[in-house]
C-alpha cells in the first residue's frame, strides 16, 4: 500500500478558493458550474474560463472517475502515482491515485474519490481504485 | 503584414561551458551576447532592441541593459520557459519590420548544475499566487511525471512504444559523438536506453534531457544590414507561437500547442514540411521530439513512433535530420531552456557551418521549435521557420 506516506504539502487557500477547500474538509468535492453557459470546470474559477461569465456555482462532484493518464515516480524517496482522473460531470483534474498496488494502476480503471490530510493545510482529492 | 525576409538572422552563439562554477548569471548573459555579436561582426553600440525572459536576473531586460550599457528603444521580455527564445526571434523580425529597432539582441543564460538544482525530479512550485497551485503542487507534479503523462497517454492511444521514443536519444547521441562540447558524447544504443532506470513511468533516465549551465544569444537585424556584414544570410521566412493550457478541465495530453504555432510559421514562410532540409526540436524529454512532429505535420498524429524510428533522425542516414549538436538530450540545455540553442544549430546548419559529420547537404529550408513549460499542464509553443540566400 505504497503512495500514501509522502508528505503531502497544504494547498495555499485564498478567498476565491476557501469555499472548495472548506468542503474538502467535509470530504466533498466541489466543481464550478457557469450559471450563463451551464459547463462545469476545474480548478475553479470566479469566471468561466470558457463564457468568461461571473456567474458560476458551486455544484457538488459524485466522486466517480476514470484515469485519464499516470505515471508512477519512481525516483522519489516514497514512489508515488500522479494521475489525471476524468470525473463523471465531465472536467478532468490533477490529482494522486493512492491506497493501491502502483504496478496495478491503469489508463480507463475506474476510480473513487477519497481525501488525504496535508501537511499545514486542508485535506486533498485523491482517487483510489473503485 | 508578414515578416517574410524583413529580418535576418546575423549572429548566433552558444557558449561552450556546460558548467559555470566561476562565473555570474549576468556575466554569463554578456558573454553569450558578445559571441553572437562578435559573430555577426557588430558591437554592443550598434544593439537597440533587447529580448531576454524570466531567466534574466533582477528586473530582467532593465537589469541586463543596465549591466551591458545597452541604448534601447525597443524591449520585450515574453517569458513562455524554454520557448521563449524561439518567440523572441518572431517578435524581433516584427519590431524589426514594423520599424521599431534595427539590431535586435536576444540572450539566455542560466547556471542550475553550479546551484545543485533538482531541475526535473523536485515538485516545482511557481509561488502560492499562481491560481493553479493549490489544485497541482500537493500532488507532486515535476517536470519528469508531467512529461511522463503526456507519454503514457500517447503509448495507450496510439501503441507508441519505448523503443520508438529510444531511437530519439539515439539519434542525438549519434550527432553529439561529433561534438567537442556536447555534455554527453557516447553514443548510446535503444536497448541501453531501455536499460536504463526508470525515472517516472514510462520514461528512462535516457529519455530525459541534461542539466547544464551556460547560454547563447542570436542577433536579428534589417535585410540592408545583414547584407552589409561579411555573414551569410538567413533570413526569418515566418514565425508562429501559441499557449496550450488545460482548457478549465478539458485536457488533452496528445497534442501541443505546435498544432498552431507550426502552421502559422509554414503558412507565413509559404512552405510545407516537405520543404523542410534539417529540423531543431526541442527535446526536453523524448516524447517532446515525439509529439512536437507529429503536430508539425512530419507525420499524421499518432504515426510519430514510426517517423523516429530506426534511425530516421540521424544525418546522413534518415529522412529528417534533427538535432544535429547533439539537442537536449546530449549536447546542452542551458538554464532549463533549450530554445535557444533549438535556432543556433539551425542557423549552423542553413550557413553550411555544423559539424562536416552531420551537415545536411544543401540545407536552404530549416525549422526550429520550441515548447516551454509543461506539456502536462501549460506551455509555450513557438515555430520559426529560416532560409538561406
Amino acid at each position: 500500500m505504497a503512495g500514501t506516506e509522502r508528505t503531502i504539502p497544504g494547498p495555499p487557500v485564498n478567498p476565491e478558493t476557501q469555499a472548495f477547500w472548506d468542503a474538502a474538509g467535509r470530504g466533498t468535492l466541489l466543481l464550478k458550474r457557469c450559471i450563463a453557459c451551464s459547463e462545469r470546470h476545474h480548478y475553479p474559477r470566479a469566471s468561466c474560463p470558457f463564457c468568461g461569465s461571473d456567474r458560476t456555482e458551486w455544484t457538488e462532484a459524485s466522486g466517480r472517475g476514470t484515469i485519464y493518464s499516470y505515471s508512477v515516480f519512481r525516483r522519489a524517496p516514497v514512489p508515488y502515482a500522479i494521475a489525471y482522473v476524468t470525473l463523471a460531470e465531465g472536467p478532468t483534474m490533477m490529482t494522486n491515485i493512492v491506497d493501491c498496488d502502483l504496478d496495478a494502476i491503469r489508463i480507463g480503471q475506474v476510480v473513487r474519490l477519497t481525501f488525504k490530510p496535508t501537511e499545514g493545510g486542508p485535506p486533498v482529492p485523491m482517487f483510489s481504485p473503485a | 503584414m508578414t515578416i517574410k525576409r524583413k529580418a535576418y538572422i546575423a549572429g548566433v552563439f552558444e557558449h561552450p561551458t556546460r558548467k559555470a562554477d566561476d562565473k555570474s548569471l549576468a556575466q554569463l548573459h554578456a558573454e553569450a551576447a558578445s559571441g553572437a555579436l562578435a559573430d555577426a561582426g557588430l558591437s554592443r553600440a550598434d544593439v537597440d532592441g533587447y529580448f531576454c525572459a524570466g531567466d534574466a536576473p533582477g528586473l530582467g531586460g532593465l537589469s541586463m541593459a543596465d549591466y551591458m550599457g545597452l541604448q534601447l528603444r525597443h524591449i520585450d521580455t515574453t517569458e513562455t520557459g524554454g520557448s521563449s527564445y524561439v518567440i523572441h526571434v518572431g517578435h524581433a523580425a516584427e519590431a524589426i519590420a514594423a520599424g521599431k529597432c534595427n539590431v535586435a539582441l536576444i540572450t539566455l543564460a542560466g547556471r542550475p548544475r553550479a546551484e545543485g538544482m533538482a531541475t526535473g525530479t523536485a515538485p516545482r512550485s511557481y509561488g502560492a499566487a499562481a491560481p493553479d497551485v493549490a489544485f497541482e503542487f500537493p500532488y507532486g507534479p515535476t517536470v519528469v511525471n508531467q512529461y511522463a503523462m503526456a507519454a503514457m497517454r500517447h503509448m495507450h492511444q496510439y501503441g507508441t512504444t519505448s523503443a520508438q521514443l529510444a531511437w530519439i536519444k539515439v539519434a542525438a547521441s549519434q550527432h553529439a559523438q561529433h561534438n567537442p562540447h556536447a555534455l554527453l558524447r557516447e553514443v548510446v544504443t535503444v536497448e541501453e536506453v531501455l536499460q536504463s532506470p526508470i525515472i517516472a513511468d514510462p520514461l528512462h533516465r535516457l529519455d530525459c534531457c541534461v542539466i547544464t549551465d551556460g547560454g547563447g544569444a542570436i542577433v536579428v537585424t534589417r535585410p540592408e544590414i545583414a547584407r552589409s556584414l561579411a555573414r551569410p544570410l538567413v533570413p526569418v521566412l515566418g514565425a508562429g507561437e501559441a499557449v496550450k493550457h488545460q482548457a478549465g478541465g478539458r485536457i488533452d495530453l496528445t497534442y501541443t500547442g505546435a498544432v498552431r504555432s507550426g502552421p502559422a510559421a509554414f503558412a507565413e514562410a509559404g512552405v510545407a514540411p516537405a520543404d523542410v532540409k534539417y529540423v531543431s526540436i526541442y527535446d526536453s524529454f523524448t516524447i517532446t521530439v515525439l509529439i512536437t512532429l507529429e503536430d508539425l505535420g512530419f507525420a499524421p498524429k499518432g504515426q510519430g513512433g514510426k517517423l523516429v524510428a530506426d534511425g530516421n533522425l540521424v544525418s546522413g542516414v534518415g529522412r529528417l535530420p534533427f538535432n544535429t549538436d547533439g539537442g537536449g538530450l546530449c549536447n546542452n540545455h542551458p538554464a532549463n531552456r533549450g530554445g535557444l540553442t533549438k535556432v543556433v544549430e539551425a542557423v549552423r546548419q542553413l550557413r553550411g557551418e555544423a559539424h562536416p559529420r552531420v551537415q545536411v547537404k544543401n540545407c536552404d529550408v530549416a525549422l526550429a521549435h520550441g515548447t516551454g513549460g509543461s506539456l502536462a499542464t501549460r506551455h509555450g509553443s513557438a515555430t520559426v521557420i529560416i532560409g538561406r540566400e
